[in-house]
C-alpha cells in the first residue's frame, strides 16, 4: 500500500519524509516496546505503529532499519525527532486515531501482520 | 581502528548517538549489512542499559578488517545476578525509563541474540562491562 494511501485510510498527515510516491508499505508492527522493535529481523516495507513519540523512537527504528512510523493518538513529533528522521530518510506519519483503531484500519485493508 | 566515546546515565536524549557512529563506519568499511544490523542492535542495547541503569560509561570500539570488538564499562549500581538479568522479562527499570520505552527486560536477550560472543561482568556498588565481539 502506498503511503498516501495509508495516511489518508488513517485521517493522518505526513510529517517527514520525501519523494514517497512510489514506496509501499506491506506489513506492520505495532508497539510502545523498544527493545521489542529491536527484535524485529527483517524490516522491509515494515509500518511502525507506536504512541512512543521521543528520540528513542528514532534511534531504535535507526537501529532496527524501520523506515515508516506512525504516531498515533495525536502524539507529536518534535523538531529533534524530524532532523533524525531526515537524517537516516525515514518517513514520519502522525494520526489523531488510536494505536487500536489504526491497527483494525490497516489490518482490514489487507497489510500483514509481522507475527 | 580504535575509537573511545563517554556515555552519561540518565542522558536519553543522546542515547544511541555512539550506536549511529558505529553503524556509520560499519557501513562505510562495506561490513555485511546483517552484521552491521546484528552489531548495532547489541550495541544501542548495551548502551542504552548504561544509560538507563548506571551512572556513567566509556564504550571502546575496536573496528578490524574481519571482527568488531565492543567494550561497553560502567559505574554504577552493578548486577547481582547475571543469569537472572538475562532472563526475558527481568528487569529493575524506572517509571522514567518505562516511559522513555524501555524496560521490557528484553534488552540482555537481545544483545545475546545479536553477538557472535558476549562476556557481561559486573561487581555490585562498583560497576558493569560488556563486551561484544562480532566476526565479519
Ligand atoms: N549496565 C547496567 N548496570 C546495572 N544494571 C544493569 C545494567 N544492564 C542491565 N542491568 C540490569 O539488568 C536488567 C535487565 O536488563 P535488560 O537490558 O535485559 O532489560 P531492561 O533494560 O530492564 O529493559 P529493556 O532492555 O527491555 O528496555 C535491568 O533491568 C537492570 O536491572
Ligand atoms: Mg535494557
Amino acid at each position: 500500500m502506498k503511503i498516501d494511501e495509508i495516511i489518508a485510510l488513517v485521517g493522518g498527515r505526513l510529517i517527514e519524509g520525501n519523494n514517497t510516491e512510489n514506496e509501499e508499505v506491506t506489513r506492520a508492527f505495532a508497539s510502545d516496546l523498544m527493545s521489542d522493535v529491536l527484535t524485529i529481523k527483517d524490516a522491509s516495507s515494515l509500518l511502525l505503529i507506536t504512541g512512543l513519540a521521543n528520540t528513542q523512537t528514532i534511534r531504535t527504528c535507526e537501529m532496527a532499519e524501520v523506515r515508516y512510523v506512525l504516531f498515533v493518538r495525536g502524539k507529536k513529533v518534535t523538531d529533534e525527532m524530524k532532523e533524525l528522521a531526515e537524517d537516516n530518510n525515514m518517513v514520519l506519519m502522525e494520526t489523531s486515531y488510536s494505536m487500536y483503531k489504526v491497527a483494525g484500519i490497516l489490518y482490514a485493508n489487507n497489510i500483514q501482520p509481522l507475527y | 581502528m580504535l575509537l573511545e566515546y563517554q556515555v552519561n546515565g540518565g542522558d536519553f536524549t543522546n542515547a544511541g548517538s555512539v550506536s549511529s557512529n558505529v553503524k556509520k563506519m560499519m557501513r562505510q568499511l562495506g561490513v555485511d549489512s546483517s552484521v552491521v544490523k546484528r552489531t548495532v542492535v547489541a550495541l544501542y542495547e548495551a548502551e542504552v542499559n548504561i544509560v538507563a541503569h548506571a551512572y556513567r560509561g566509556v564504550i571502546t570500539v575496536d573496528l578490524q578488517p574481519d571482527k568488531i570488538y565492543i567494550k561497553l564499562a560502567d559505574e554504577g549500581p552493578g548486577i547481582a545476578d547475571i543469569s537472572q538479568a538475562m532472563q526475558e522479562g527481568y528487569s529493575t527499570a524506572s517509571v522514567a525509563v518505562r516511559e522513555m520505552g524501555f524496560g521490557a527486560g528484553m534488552g540482555l536477550p537481545n544483545i545475546k541474540a545479536n553477538s557472535d560472543i558476549l562476556n557481561v561482568n559486573s561487581v555490585v556498588g562498583k560497576g558493569t562491562t560488556v563486551e561484544i565481539t562480532n566476526n565479519f
